[in-house]
């Protein structure tokens, strides 16, 4: 069949961020991962008779941190509601979580795909409990139960419907991901569960208004998987409809292994939850003088550092947004900088964003982890500007710090001798050498070939392992050929 | 020994401190009138001889190192509601028959350092859902006072016991007037504090913005030194109070000359049994014989608070509930084939009819489309219930009317029909609804020689106030000191 309908996407995500907390959001225990089971569960964590949730004030914090760093309302009051459904491992019968009135509203997020720059709204971001998890292995036919993860602090983060590809899908889970950290709420591991997304997904002929029917995509703990989800998703809702069937509404999971999406069940099956204010909690007073406490605690946002990049230190908007897309990164840079002085902003961008990132990327390596230091590439970005080096063999210097080989760029190059000749005496007897030595080259220069003073350039840079200033080489050689 | 079973427990502490009684002494003397006297009343459903003599032997030495407090070796019973650590706490149902709490409820944990010594754990309704104590897994409590009757619920083992003297003090919780109306039945003296003056934390929850524990005890001055060691701060109950900590008998002998007692029209109109409504009004002319004066104040919303109760409690309770789910403690059913077979049957079998009514309109006045209607409706009642009680406040300092409208009734007389039983909390409602004070003390006998009950409700935080009032009459009364023939 031919295809004349144009589809738009549309998406929105729910995120559930795991807050930093030392313990649980409504008792003492303690949220580290990797215990064994149920030792990190105590009376309140399994839901003995007669206990009580008492709400730590860390989740809270972390709630405004966020709303601060989204540019959002925080609710001078919210209401903790209880969300009711039976499943082995939520011990109470009910999720603490938040429904009419949420801690954060409003606020949102810049992002960016490839030149593009967009801002994602949020709808909100509530804060609320964590279930325990369900072992369907090792236990002959029987289901375990695991409670310590009942009771981690989440926020749930969701966005309004206004991403149009996967592509600004994931643009935004990575931004949000990376702001989570940055203001040191999450740990953004995903291996471990702390941040994982869930995508609404529908498509609609280009230029309608309403809405067409969503799918909602699961426990995305990837971009990559992310990415091909949604792609799958997409395509198949299209051909769906193409098809002349219509979408149901679904809650659907993604199988990395066929990368394909299934439905896990339909609207038909959807609880009634039965939220109501839960009567053991009083309803969440933040007034403005907490506000203001945990602002000063804040460290500089993203989105003002990189303005900071752009006006301070003439970087580029793609730059500086690159170089801010995390905290670790954003202080390395500032470092590098410090030492190399404002006047190297732009290679000492190019140094980190080009030669570092991609050196991290090889080795697998995140940047708090590079074996170069900041300092150690400040001092190789000085030793380019004061031209005791070229930029070719300042990749060498790279290397050699890189792999342990010197303490500093210095050192590298006062062991390797690789310090740059910029003595014109001893520069013009190597363009002597070098034009008695190839004759072939002179002459076909002379007889108009471009092409042949690249080789002179070449041999004189050669004869010195690369150690001769290339300008001068190039001013000497000109000036002798008459140029 | 004997005056023993009938003294204040000023003067049982004043004994102990004098050695002319031991704790071991006392705990024995009610250990055994529980064996005696314990199994046609069925008030005690776990008992553990040895456990309460060790607590009484700790209590002994703490009163001869005179570090104990006026309640150290005084012996007391816990309604089964009550988690305590190393016993059995059941919640009247086959539910939790099997469960034994590994930690103590903090109104236990107050109880047990001040020194007082547990006997037991008392019968209640199942769940704390019923006004009779028909809905026990464990079996019916019988009325002291006539065997064939009912003593009320929920806390009906802990006010049938009093009665019988098994025990001179005892705990219980008030969610739509579960101390209140035992006592009138039973013929004692029971208080529910303001909400948040005693800590949840531990009491099994019923309907949590409503559920309050209180003492139960055969005056008021025993109450107000029971509530001194109950009330307090806890930081794991968020909606306890943080007050400053009060002593709730300091005002126990100031005279009552000058006193305004509001009787609400609502509470004296039609539905109050004869001789209720006589042994009231006795009651009220031996206040103002006291230098009290009467007044009528109004509570015009009063006649919603069943109503709008019977979908508060039960929503809430529907939810309190789920934990019960055979998962990790308590009952499960033998047979099932899957995890929904397992929830169902489990839940099926392990809770009585009263409790799975409950459940039921609580889910349903929850359920999308219904909670506007219900729910919230009902929340917005409840507000005006208490702006009612803010208007009467203003013209009385406490005000009193029946407790119950009946003098206990016989076993099945209401059981058959669930609104009659609820019409029993007619009186003491509100006052859960509007988280005031109230307590019931004996003021009389109607048909049949059974107790009745006059009601004091008390001003938010007028506990001290209310047992002033109490105490007063009841130094110029003698009801709260009759004792039932079949248990001396």
């Amino acid at each position: 069949m031919t295809r004349t309908t144009q589809w738009e996407v549309v998406i929105g995500l729910e995120t559930h961020a795991q807050l930093q907390t030392k313990s649980k959001i409504f008792s003492g225990s303690s949220i580290a991962f990797g215990a064994e089971p149920n030792v990190q569960a105590n009376a309140v964590d399994i839901a003995l008779p007669g206990v009580l949730p008492v709400l730590n004030r860390e989740a809270v914090v972390c709630a405004i941190k966020f709303g601060l760093a989204v540019g959002a309302t925080i609710a001078p009051r919210s209401v903790f509601a209880r969300k009711n459904y039976f499943y082995p491992d939520l011990p109470k019968g009910y999720q603490i979580s938040q429904f009419e009135i949420p801690v954060v509203l409003g606020g949102g997020l810049h992002i960016r795909v490839g030149e593009a720059e967009k801002f994602v709204h949020l709808t909100r971001a509530h804060l609320e409990e964590d279930a325990g998890k369900s072992l369907h292995e090792d236990f002959h036919g029987r289901t375990g139960i695991d409670l310590n993860r009942a009771g981690t602090p989440l926020l749930e983060i969701v966005t309004e419907p206004e991403m149009r590809s996967s592509a600004e899908a994931v643009a935004y889970a990575k931004a949000l991901h990376a702001l989570v950290q940055w203001i040191g709420i999450c740990d953004g591991n995903m291996q471990e569960g702390s941040f994982r997304c869930d995508a609404n997904v529908s498509v609609r002929p280009m230029g309608q208004k309403e809405f067409g029917t969503r799918r909602e995509i699961k426990n995305l703990n990837s971009f990559r998987f992310m990415q091909q989800a949604i792609d799958f998703e997409v395509q198949w809702q299209i051909n769906e409809i193409e098809e002349g069937r219509s979408i149901q509404q679904a809650t659907v999971l993604f199988d990395p292994d066929t990368g394909e999406t299934r439905s896990m069940r339909s609207k038909e099956d959807a609880h009634d939850y039965r939220y109501f204010p839960d009567p053991d909690l009083l309803p969440l007073e933040i007034t403005p003088g907490w506000i203001d406490e945990v602002k000063s605690g804040l460290p500089e946002l993203p989105q003002a550092m990189k303005q900071r990049f752009e006006t301070d230190y003439g970087l580029s908007s793609y730059d500086a947004a690159t170089l801010t897309a995390s905290r670790e990164m954003a202080a390395y840079f500032e470092v590098v900088l410090a030492l190399a002085g404002r006047e190297n902003a732009k290679p000492a961008a190019n140094w980190v964003m080009g030669d570092l990132a991609a050196r991290l990327n090889k080795d697998g390596l995140e940047i708090a982890a590079a074996p170069l230091s900041a300092q150690q590439l400040a001092g190789i970005i000085c030793r380019i500007a004061d031209n005791t080096i070229s930029n070719k063999i300042a990749r060498d210097v790279f290397e050699a710090l890189w792999t342990g080989d010197g303490k500093d760029a210095d050192a590298v190059i006062e062991a390797k001798g690789w310090k740059q000749i910029t003595d014109t005496g001893a520069i013009e007897a190597l363009v002597d050498e070098v034009l008695a030595a190839n004759q072939k080259s002179v002459e076909e220069y002379r007889a108009g070939k471009e092409k042949a003073f690249n080789a002179l350039v070449g041999q004189a840079m050669k004869a010195t392992r690369g150690k001769a200033n290339p300008q001068q080489v190039t001013d000497l050689l000109k000036k002798k050929l008459g140029a | 020994m004997s005056d023993l079973i009938n003294s204040s427990l000023r003067e049982l502490s004043a004994a102990l401190a004098t050695k002319k009684v031991s704790a071991v002494e006392l705990a024995t003397l009610f250990l055994d009138r529980i064996e005696k006297f314990n199994p046609p009343l069925n008030a005690f459903i776990t008992t553990d001889r040895e456990r309460t003599l060790a607590q009484a032997r700790t209590a002994d030495e703490r009163l001869n190192t005179g570090a104990g407090t006026q309640l150290t070796g005084i012996p007391l019973g816990h309604k089964d509601i009550f988690c305590t650590k190393g016993w059995r706490t059941s919640c009247g149902s086959q539910m939790l028959a099997n469960f034994v709490s590994p930690y103590d409820a903090n109104v236990v944990e107050k109880l047990a350092a001040a020194g007082m010594v547990t006997l037991g754990k008392l019968n209640m309704d199942e769940f704390a859902m019923g006004s009779s104590n028909e809905t026990s897994y464990f079996g019916p409590v019988r009325n002291p006072w006539d065997v064939s009757c009912v003593p009320g619920g929920s806390s009906g083992g802990s006010a049938a016991a009093i009665a019988a003297r098994l025990t001179p003090a005892a705990t219980g919780t008030d969610t739509g007037g579960s101390i209140r109306q035992p006592a009138a039945l039973c013929g004692l003296t029971g208080l529910k504090p303001t909400y948040g003056v005693v800590s949840r934390y531990g009491m099994i929850a019923f309907a949590s913005s409503l559920d309050q524990g209180g003492p139960m005890a055969k005056s008021a001055e025993d109450c107000a030194l029971l509530l001194n060691a109950m009330a307090g701060f806890d930081t794991r109950d968020s909606t306890s109070l943080e007050r400053p900590t009060e002593d709730y008998g300091r005002d126990l002998e100031k005279p009552l000359a000058g006193l305004k007692i509001g009787l609400p029209k609502e509470f004296f109109g039609v539905g109050m049994d004869a001789d209720v409504r006589a042994a009231v009004d006795a009651a009220l002319a031996e206040y103002r014989k006291l230098g009290a004066t009467t007044g009528e104040v109004q509570l015009p919303n009063s006649g919603l608070s069943v109503p709008a109760y019977y979908v508060i409690a039960p929503a809430e309770a529907s939810s309190n509930l789920s934990r019960f789910d055979g998962v990790r403690y308590g009952y499960r059913a033998p047979e099932y084939n899957d995890l929904t077979e397992m929830y169902s049957r489990s839940r099926a079998q392990g809770f009585g009819a009263e409790v799975k009514r409950r459940i039921l309109i609580g889910t349903y006045v929850l359920s999308h489309g219904y909670y506007d209607a219900y729910y919230l409706k009902a929340q917005k009642i409840r507000r005006l219930i208490a702006a009612d009680f803010v208007e009467a406040f203003k013209q009385c300092d406490v005000i009193m009317g029946p407790t119950s409208p009946s003098v206990a009734f016989a076993f099945g007389a209401k059981s058959a029909d669930p609104v009659q039983m609820y019409l029993s909390d007619i009186y003491t409602i509100s006052t859960n609804l509007a988280g005031l004070p109230g307590m019931s003390l004996p003021c009389g006998f109607g048909n049949n020689n059974m107790p009745v009950g006059l009601q004091i409700i008390g001003n938010w935080f007028g506990e001290a106030k209310m047992l002033n009032v109490a105490h007063q009459y009841q130094k110029a009364t003698d009801w709260h000191t009759r004792m039932p023939e079949g248990v001396k």
